[in-house]
């Protein structure tokens, strides 16, 4: 992180005060005791108390209190529900941590155009729920829907077990109201399809509060399938699983949902929630099928036909609404299962090509002797995203050390086999130094332009995604000679 | 114009550019120039030509993805993946005719440039959706990559959304990553009968809100559907309103039957099957009836579904010669307008959009036309300054497309 600015933390009284007049006094937290909550996020290895909170209630507020910080020069750190696993709202001991958690209304549910515009800080289990008694659901269903927000899903480009078929946020997005650090409010997209002009809408999405402060969100909702089934499959290896996979797929059967899991996986989840997972398997699937009755009914057969023929050793349809609910009880609670037989774990996210996962099953399998700590693997299958947990304690000298060099080796392999460093849980401060093993300088070097497009301060959540800060002025300068190359001394492809 | 440039590689447009720059020469960027057409008529003085930058680079069906040089022709492309059984599932539009030159010229640059995108949209999304990684050349003369192969990232911003849909004025893709997925077992349409326009997006509506999976849901008044190439569809004798599901075959015919049921009682339904549908759909995706008589301006409104009608209503009363079809279930209108206005009708056009919420473009004009009007739906100041930072962040000198969507950048 940058050096907190000494004149900003001394003028931390003055900040209070101003603020506390932009503001309702009790919603600018100054207090040691009433920050603590916000020192971390979802990645409670990375710990900073912020300058001060504040707990904007409307659009305007917000906009004043960016007008203010940039005004002041002060650094602004939005925060949703404070469930990134990669530091996303980590905040900064000079800077103000923005929380979003008021703007918690539904505002409207508009059926005939399929969409509901929601506040940011409403939790996306609460757009499905607010629907679902007309049949309608939001398609994105990472994990965490429970305590995430909306405004975060769209920071992170949240994803889920089901975006293989539904898309990930950035596709079930229509428009969004964002406050830039300037205190302008933009409204881009709407309830049409393709929003005019540059695509914003995608750009904002997944560009993890880099770029502006989101106060309103309008997503599409759909109807829920006729029917569910799903199918768990166990086998001896994991090659079998994979090409079990590839297999489906090729035969033209795009599943809602698609999850793999390990050996260790497999058995924490069975002791944690007794889901009815064989275990004496080394690769569990679990298909999903929705749709009409016919369909499902279909596609199940040519799934298990598909499952024998890569020798499945073990196979079982759900026969209810019940037992498909149990099968994916056993995959949702992967991560507090594993949470038991390991006094801490470490939760890795990069995407590989699928068919690369047994040679990055077995390379893991090498680091994790090598480094000595357990290591346990959930896959969304259908696309290729792994999340490895990394098994440690805390207490053992080293061990977070090691578990995080651990994971830093993952995610370069995930890249040497043609993958990449994130697949949903977003760079933030945990993957900012990796990113060079994706990007050049180059490559960086433009992305932190169009940052300055909207941030030329460079105020708005510094210190995460982007390994080194460029001030804009130089990123922006250009060198021409007349019948010279341009940037004579930058490497060139 | 000069004779246009056209590199064999990426290094060689890296090359063009930089020499661009030092030049201060602006250049016009074109995959295989069928798309020429589309947008403001710029003021470049050469034509960068990426039409040598073709050939498919990748293609894993397994893994559902393909990547592919940027001028690589659209039709190559689609032909290697129907091969596998696959499709680019944003049903790339082939506007070749509608602009006045010859079909199935386009490039796969062209297309993610212009983000156009067919009628399964509304189920699959545009270009933007399948567009997963790609290397272009800046107006910096920098090539920089964006994105990867695979469809979970969320590694860096998605420079690749701001690509798609910018017309060539950021950068110049010299190779393109897309998602592929598998062609539909089956594909059939139910067709409702002598609807009016309200009657018709009610009936859109509920297919969409229903839980067919619904991936075409079209409009058209009885003058258009009369032009149809499919028997079903020409002797309507009145309008046509048409729902297209697609999937395995027992589940299609499933969804077939159920919304046929639906509707009984609207009146006289239809349904085609796999190669009418094919024909029909084609026809919507590529705005069969709007390739002849050239000289019409053709306009797209992009607005909510529910707004469709009463914007076509309000346009009918200003201006009764219209033509329209409305696709996406409401939500796309495609006009047709005789070129009798001096602004192209821009100013009745725009002023019937909900406000706040839609944007109409200036699909075909004259030249003189495209440059003095606004083609693009104009941007209020915020978002019009952001709108030129981020060109500049992109290309400061104004070197590639400039003027090509706004005057300014």
């Amino acid at each position: 992180m940058p050096d907190p600015d000494p004149t900003i933390l001394g003028a931390r009284q003055q900040i209070v005060a101003d603020l506390r007049r932009l503001l309702p006094a009790e919603n600018v937290i100054a207090g040691e005791e009433s920050l603590k909550p916000y020192e971390t996020d979802g990645l409670t290895a990375y710990r900073q108390v912020p300058l001060l909170a504040v707990l904007p209630e409307t659009t305007e507020q917000v906009a004043s209190v960016l007008k203010y910080c940039n005004q002041r020069g002060i650094k602004v750190v939005p925060r949703g529900a404070g469930t990134s696993l990669s530091g996303g709202a980590l905040p900064l001991a000079d800077g103000i941590l923005l929380g979003l958690g008021k703007f918690n209304r539904i505002l409207e549910i508009d059926f005939d155009n399929r969409c509901v515009v929601a506040q940011p800080g409403v939790t996306n289990l609460r757009l499905t729920e607010a629907v679902q008694d007309a049949g309608f659901y939001y398609a994105p269903d990472p994990s965490s829907q429970i305590a995430c927000s909306i405004g975060g899903n769209v920071a992170e480009n949240a994803g889920g077990v089901h975006c293989l078929k539904y898309g990930l946020t950035t596709n079930n997005l229509l428009g969004l109201e964002l406050v830039t650090i300037e205190g302008e409010i933009l409204r881009i997209g709407g309830k049409h399809l393709d929003s005019e002009g540059y695509d914003l809408l995608g750009l904002l999405t997944g560009s993890e509060g880099l770029l502006g402060v989101i106060t309103e969100v309008t997503v599409r909702i759909l109807k829920s399938p006729e029917t569910a089934r799903a199918i768990l499959l166990g086998f001896g290896d994991s090659e079998a699983a994979g090409n079990t996979v590839a297999a489906i797929i090729s035969d033209g059967i795009i599943p809602g949902g698609m999850e793999m899991m390990d050996g260790p996986a497999i058995k924490a989840a069975e002791d944690f929630v007794k889901a009815g997972y064989p275990l004496d398997v080394e690769a569990l699937l679990i298909v999903e099928l929705d749709g009409p009755q016919v369909e499902v009914d279909h596609l199940i057969e040519r799934v298990v036909g598909i499952a024998e023929g890569n020798g499945a050793s073990f196979m079982k349809v759900s026969a209810s609404e019940a037992e498909r609910l149990s099968f994916w009880a056993g995959r949702k609670a992967a991560f507090p299962a594993v949470g038991r037989i390991s006094p801490d774990y470490y939760c890795m996210d990069g995407t590989i090509p699928r068919s690369q996962l047994p040679l990055v099953l077995s390379r893991m399998a090498e680091m994790s002797a090598s480094y000595g700590l357990r290591v346990a693997n959930v896959f969304h299958a259908g696309d290729g995203n792994l999340h490895p947990l990394i098994l440690y304690d805390a207490n053992e000298p080293d061990e977070l050390e090691k578990a995080e060099a651990f994971g830093s080796d993952i995610l370069k392999l995930c890249v040497e086999v043609g993958g990449v460093l994130t697949g949903e849980h977003g760079v933030g401060v945990e993957k900012r130094d990796l990113m060079g093993e994706m990007f050049s300088e180059i490559d960086l070097k433009q992305q932190q332009r169009v940052k300055c497009a909207f941030d030329p301060a460079s105020l708005l959540n510094p210190g995460k995604v982007f390994p080194t800060l460029h001030r804009c002025a130089e990123l922006g300068r250009m060198h021409i000679h007349r019948g010279k190359m341009p940037f004579p001394d930058l490497p060139r492809f | 114009m000069n004779t246009p440039i056209t590199p064999q590689s990426g290094e060689e447009v890296a090359a063009a550019v930089a020499e661009a720059i030092t030049e201060e020469r602006p250049l016009e960027v074109i995959g295989r120039g069928s798309k020429r057409g589309l947008g403001r008529p710029g003021n470049a003085s050469f034509a960068l030509d990426l039409s040598a930058l073709s050939g498919i680079t990748l293609y894993e069906p397994e893994e559902l993805v393909l990547s592919a040089d940027a001028g690589t022709p659209l039709a190559e492309i689609e032909a290697a993946v129907a091969a596998n059984g696959q499709m680019l599932a944003f049903e790339p539009p082939d506007l070749g005719r509608l602009l006045g030159g010859p079909p199935d010229s386009g490039s796969i640059g062209g297309v993610i440039a212009c983000n156009l995108a067919g009628p399964r949209r509304i189920k699959a999304g545009g270009a933007r959706d399948h567009f997963l990684g790609v290397t272009a050349v800046s107006g910096r003369g920098e090539t920089f990559k964006s994105g990867g192969r695979v469809v979970k990232n969320v590694t860096g911003y998605d420079l690749m959304k701001l690509l798609a849909g910018s017309y060539g004025t950021l950068a110049v893709m010299t190779s393109v990553t897309l998602k592929v997925l598998p062609k539909p077992e089956k594909t059939y349409s139910v067709l409702l009968h002598g609807l009016d326009v309200d009657q018709a997006s009610q009936a859109l509506t509920r297919a969409l809100a229903s839980p067919h999976e619904v991936s075409g849901a079209v409009y058209l008044p009885a003058p258009l559907a009369k032009g149809s190439a499919v028997p079903y569809v020409a002797d309507s004798g009145d309008s046509v309103t048409a729902i297209r599901v697609e999937g395995p075959g027992p589940s299609v015919q499933h969804r077939t039957a159920a919304l046929r049921g639906e509707f009984a009682n609207l009146g006289r339904t239809e349904e085609l099957h796999s190669q009418n549908s094919a024909d029909f759909w084609r026809e919507v995706r590529d705005l069969a009836w709007f390739c002849e008589g050239l000289d019409r301006l053709i306009w797209r409104l992009s607005v909510p579904p529910s707004q469709g009608p009463s914007v076509i209503s309000t346009l009918m009363r200003e201006r009764p010669e219209l033509l329209y079809a409305m696709d996406w279930g409401g939500g796309l209108i495609w006009l047709s307008l005789p070129p009798t206005a001096d602004d192209g009708h821009a100013g009745v056009v725009r002023k019937a959009l909900p406000a706040g919420n839609g944007h109409a473009t200036l699909i075909r004009a004259p030249n003189a036309l495209r440059a003095a009007a606004q083609v693009f739906q104009p941007q209020p100041a915020p978002l019009a300054a952001l709108t030129r930072r981020l060109k500049d962040s992109f290309d400061p000198m104004k070197i590639l497309n400039p003027g090509r969507m706004y005057k300014e950048t």
